[in-house]
């Protein structure tokens, strides 16, 4: 397991609910198709009102519209990130898109399941909203170890909630993996 | 403990548990639809094998009701696979489309088929599988991944949630309805205030509600945050269950000495009509303060506001009236829609009092609660202004990103519906106090 998470900051505000996050009109696509697979990361965020998408200013959308593939790594939010529906769907079109961790001040429970159980991104929680610390597009690291996010762009460093009960979970990549080395299942 | 509390212990096979506490949980009954179920079969089939079979075919259930009156190929191909692994697993509880088996919202068909029962474990791949919570079940939605282990292995790790308790205190007036209830309890809480508690519903305003009314406040426990919602079963209950299993289950009730996160008491006749503007449910108005707001549409259905009792309250503000915007009509399921044409006031069926005011009348599904494909029956396809009895009203939920959407009950909708403009319901009804 690495102990960085390095990349450009995607910054969104409070309250993002699913359907900001995967519009359900897309959740027809397959998860398994390569081919149709890419669209999740083309439209993921794509229902975030253009003034909030890409905090402070605005107007700038998580995947370009002629791509599949997202140039932002982490991303940054207030919160109650992924509110609304159970569809996994959510933070798997964050992975695809190529997004590795979210970092918000909480999570809707079932988000964080989602996030944790199929291993797609890493449900990091902030202490406070640290969300106005961040312009996206800022570089910034996340220590694995340490348990904090550093705006490299502006050098300030902020700590995050250790991951806790979840830990071994995320560790191993997802509950499948981990119901597997603990003996659960073959 | 908490009614909740002691159906995690139950099922754990423990003798207590404590809020925050992880146990694995045995699970009761595991649902999913047309949009989640066939990523599902593919995680199961990945991890468990191609010729794997499900835990127990008897709990598990598949009601599409999503995507179903479409033209997109890919949603129609997401029911083939439904239909393929039924056919396969040879599964009792399918309920295919365009049989005579098909439901429409899996949540207002789960306690028609009598799957919503009290004591019991019920996980769904669907947020608002909380709504069976009105039976005094342990209901919560969860993702693709978790029902694929439930698929195989029958088990899943749970939290257990502390429990914040709601209580309504007398007579609910009759110009108020459940939705005016939970919509009040978002607007104070907020669309976090119950993230990862129960919400447990109690006092003689709502014991006194048919189980339509309570599955309407339980339904929208996930826009609190809550992880279930839940309401002590009494004789309506098991009254409504009985009549529709012969499936034994064991009701477990609060104990008198249980630990709540929270109370709160509300005064029944103080409550006002409700809405909850754009774009949030919480975002809470009474109706007096947002009355002759502009609108491009009204929108009756859904799990929480296309149930019979929905509709019969509509059609008593609708009748003999004319609309003056397009108002659209969705039964959740097709038994509901059967009993719009039965069901009469004043010698009129409810269907007709709809059609002959000229409303939209739309197929048992989720249909625009959630937007959807283009051409989904009542999809908000541009910048309207809606008022709806749905669950959601974020950002672009019923379509457009530009669409605007107004939550409130159905006698809110209705009243809206004939005078084109948010109306109070009191104005509009037959009879008021």
């Amino acid at each position: 397991m690495k102990e960085t998470i390095k990349g450009k900051v995607f910054v969104l505000g409070d309250d993002i609910d699913t359907d900001q996050i995967i519009p359900a009109e897309h959740l027809v696509y397959s998860l398994e198709k390569e081919d149709e697979k890419r669209y999740y990361g083309r439209y993921s965020l794509s229902g975030v009102p253009e003034a909030q998408s890409g905090l402070p200013m605005g107007g700038i959308p998580f995947t370009p519209q002629d791509k599949f593939e997202s140039e932002f790594t982490i991303i940054v939010a207030g919160k109650n990130f992924g509110c609304g529906s159970s569809r996994e769907h959510a933070p798997f079109s964050l992975q695809v898109a190529g997004a590795r961790a979210v970092v918000a001040s909480s999570y809707a429970r079932i988000f964080y399941r989602n996030a944790v159980d199929g291993g797609f991104v890493i449900p990091y929680e902030s202490f406070d909203d640290i969300s106005s610390e961040f312009s996206t597009h800022d570089e910034v690291e996340i220590d694995k170890e340490l348990n904090t996010i550093r705006n490299v762009t502006t050098g300030k460093t902020f700590p995050l909630r250790p991951l806790g009960d979840v830990a071994d979970i995320v560790e191993a990549g997802g509950i499948f993996e981990y119901a597997r080395k603990a003996g659960m299942i073959s | 403990m908490t009614l909740t509390e002691k159906i995690l212990a139950r099922a754990a096979k423990r003798k207590s548990v404590n809020p925050g506490d992880n146990v694995w949980v045995d699970v009761d009954i595991l649902l999913t639809h047309d949009v989640c179920g066939p990523p599902t079969i593919g995680i199961f089939k990945k991890q468990f094998g191609q010729d794997a079979k499900v835990w127990d075919k008897d709990k598990l259930v598949i009601i599409p009701d999503h995507y179903i009156f479409t033209a997109d190929k890919y949603a129609n191909r997401n029911i083939d696979i439904l239909r393929e692994f039924a056919k396969e697993q040879d599964l009792p509880h399918y309920y295919d489309v365009g049989t005579d088996r098909y439901k429409g919202v899996c949540h207002a068909a789960m306690p028609e088929e009598g799957f919503t029962r009290p004591g019991q474990v019920l996980f769904g791949t669907d947020s608002h599988t909380c709504t069976a919570g009105a039976f005094g079940q342990f209901a919560t939605g969860i993702g693709n991944t978790d029902a694929a282990f439930i698929l195989g292995t029958g088990k899943l790790w749970v939290k257990v949630p502390p429990t914040m308790k709601f209580i309504f205190e007398g007579e609910i007036p009759p110009y108020i309805m459940a939705k005016d209830l939970i919509l009040q309890i978002i607007g104070d809480i907020g669309v976090d205030g119950a993230n990862y508690r129960a919400m447990e519903f109690a006092g003689d305003g709502v014991m006194n509600m048919d189980m339509e009314g309570r599955m309407t406040l339980t339904n929208m426990v996930i826009e609190g945050g809550g992880k279930n919602g839940v309401i002590e079963p009494d004789q309506t209950t098991l009254d409504y269950v009985n009549a529709r299993t012969n499936t034994p289950f064991e009701p477990l009730f609060n104990d008198a000495d249980a630990v709540y996160h929270s109370v709160r008491v509300y005064d029944s006749k103080k409550l006002e009509p409700m809405v909850a503007k754009p774009h949030s449910p919480d975002n809470k108005a009474t109706v007096t303060e947002v009355k002759k707001t502009r609108l491009d549409r009204a929108y009756i259905g859904s799990c929480t506001g296309g149930k019979l009792s929905d509709f019969v309250a509509a059609a008593q503000i609708i009748k003999g009236n004319e609309l003056r915007i397009p108002t659209y009509i969705v039964p959740a399921t097709t038994l509901i829609r059967e009993q719009m044409k039965t069901e009469t006031i004043d010698g009129e069926t409810i269907w007709d009092i709809f059609v002959n005011a000229g409303c939209n009348m739309g197929e048992a599904s989720c249909a625009a609660c959630l937007g959807g494909p283009s051409d989904t029956f009542g999809r908000l396809n541009g910048a309207e202004v809606c008022i709806s009895t749905t669950n959601r009203n974020f950002p672009g939920r019923m379509g457009s990103k530009q669409s605007a959407v107004y939550l409130a009950s159905p006698y809110t909708v209705a009243a809206s519906a004939v005078q084109g403009t948010i109306a109070d319901p009191r104005d509009y009804l037959p009879v008021t106090v």
